[in-house]
């Protein structure tokens, strides 16, 4: 990439990401429900349930673009370095931090760990699936993974908001190719922090808690 | 035009009403009926001047307009319903094909093809593809409610269109889009009556555990649609006498759509369909009366003077 294009790709990344933002609004009415955090420019890390690929896209468009900017959500770099599109949409759009799921294959970019911790001392905020991998089945969520915790313990000062984004598997389940039009609600609730003389385990659980009592009720018949 | 004009200046008295009993009993805006009531003129000012701008573009415009209307009350309706992987097809059928093309057989004015695509090619075929997806779990429950969002949100909201698309003897052609103004202003303005008369005189509740409307606000929200209606028979060519019997049948439809409609709220446990309008709920709060009175007057009028 030579010098003269970078302020064009800078542009066309801004323009698709108000247009992946408009997008999500005009299909699903994406809305934002701030129950437990208000939507001010604090570090935090926004950890949601994760159903499908439009999870992050869907917390990333209701946040107000004041907030928007300093905020990265953390993603797969098997995924987002795949295609050359993605390429541009993952790092550039979104600004990923780029994690490495399998750390212990060749051409590793090391512990998982230290881009998020580095990302957040120079002040952004996440976006993290603490799940790790898209959750398939009936539970509400699949056990965390440790990462929430590590940064619980290496950041006590950073916000960890629970954030559940309502009704994306209905809009588009894993496997399938058309979006469905339904309406989408993203709830977010009461930071938590890892208290004194907490064990992972005991974290990891309440922290679950925290985000599964923000699931709206099911609407069965 | 002079309809919009008349319209405008009923709406400036409702408006003029509303301020004056704001002023006089709740200057602080703390009387619920009267904001209550305020909102909802307001959200008529809003429909008004949509309605208007869709009928000054013509046709195309007022089919454009209620496409969308019934995209945005199906998605309301849809969300809430029950759901599995397995309906997904179904689900993009419903929105992506049936809905389009409803409203393009209306707008061909296919008559034979837009009054039974959805209750019968629609009805048989979805549930086809919810089967071959293979999930037996509450499928009769999931089928139905597909059925029913379909029916209410785009076989009934495509019957005001359709008036577009009824002849009548000797009368020229741009009638359809008069019969729309007088259907939903006979509803609508009976449906506000409904409310005023039954918060001033209501004391008996049709159905006490599912909605505050009383038997007294119905009676006298239809007596005054059929006035309304009386008033407006030059719009329309039934007659005096007609244009009230078909304003009383349009509006007292209108009334028990809105109670069915409170029953579904309550069964779903919401109070509103979504946020989609601020501070009034979503699209399908604004339409319910309108959706269930629409076919009704298509069929009424299409039965008796239509040629």
């Amino acid at each position: 990439m030579t010098g003269q294009l970078r302020p064009l790709r800078r542009l066309a990344a801004n323009i698709t990401g108000h247009g992946i933002a408009l997008l999500a609004r005009l299909i699903t009415a994406v809305r934002a429900e701030w129950r437990g955090a208000d939507p001010v420019p604090r570090q935090r890390v926004y950890y949601a349930n994760h159903v499908s690929n439009a999870d992050m896209p869907m917390i990333w468009a209701v946040l107000p673009p004041n907030l928007r900017r300093h905020v990265r959500p953390v993603a797969a770099a098997d995924y987002w370095l795949k295609t050359p599109l993605r390429a541009f949409v993952g790092p550039e759009v979104f600004n990923c931090v780029l994690v490495d799921r399998r750390p212990d294959r060749d051409g590793s970019t090391g512990d998982p760990l230290d881009n998020i911790l580095a990302a957040l001392n120079d002040g952004a905020s996440l976006i993290l699936f603490p799940e790790g991998n898209r959750n398939m089945t009936e539970d509400p969520l699949l056990p965390f993974k440790a990462g929430l915790y590590n940064i619980a313990r290496a950041c006590p000062q950073v916000d960890l908001v629970p954030t559940w984004v309502a009704n994306l598997t209905e809009v588009m389940p894993k496997g399938e190719v058309i979006p469905l039009p339904l309406m989408t609600t993203v709830i977010f609730g009461e930071p938590v922090h890892l208290q004194e003389g907490e064990d992972k385990d005991a974290f990891l659980e309440r922290a679950a808690r925290a985000l599964v009592q923000l699931k709206p009720e099911d609407h069965a018949p | 035009m002079l309809l919009f004009l008349g319209t405008c200046g009923l709406l400036l008295v409702l408006t003029m009403i509303g301020e004056g009993l704001r002023a006089r009993y709740a200057p602080g805006g703390d009387n619920p009926e009267i904001e209550t009531y305020m909102t909802r003129v307001h959200s008529w000012w809003a429909m008004v001047l949509l309605v208007s701008l869709a009928l000054l573009t013509g046709k195309v415009g007022v089919l454009v307009l209620f496409g969308f209307a019934s995209l945005a009350a199906l998605r309301e309706f849809l969300t809430l319903t029950y759901k599995r992987q397995a309906d997904h097809t179904t689900l993009a059928l419903a929105f992506y094909v049936v809905l389009p093309l409803q409203y393009v057989f209306v707008g061909l004015g296919w008559q034979g093809l837009y009054t039974v695509f959805i209750p019968v090619y629609a009805f048989l075929l979805l549930p086809v593809f919810t089967a071959l997806r293979g999930d037996a779990d509450r499928f009769l429950a999931r089928v139905a409610e597909t059925q029913w969002g379909l029916m209410i949100a785009v076989y009934c909201a495509s019957h005001v269109p359709a008036l577009l698309k009824l002849q009548f003897d000797g009368v020229a052609m741009d009638r359809g889009v008069l019969l729309i103004a007088f259907l939903v202003m006979v509803v609508q303005f009976g449906d506000l009556l409904d409310f005023f008369f039954g918060r001033r005189i209501g004391r008996t509740r049709i159905v006490p555990d599912l909605s505050p409307r009383t038997w007294e606000g119905l009676v006298c929200g239809t007596a005054s649609a059929m006035l309304i209606g009386a008033a407006l028979a030059w719009l329309t060519p039934f007659g005096v006498p007609g244009a009230m019997l078909m304003a009383g049948a349009a509006s007292l439809s209108g009334h028990f759509g809105a109670l069915v409609f409170a029953a579904i709220k309550r069964d779903k446990g919401v109070k509103d369909w979504s946020h989609l309008i601020p501070g009034q709920g979503g699209v399908l709060n604004q339409l319910d009366s309108v959706l269930f009175a629409a076919p009704v007057f298509y069929h009424l009028t299409h039965l008796v003077w239509a040629v």
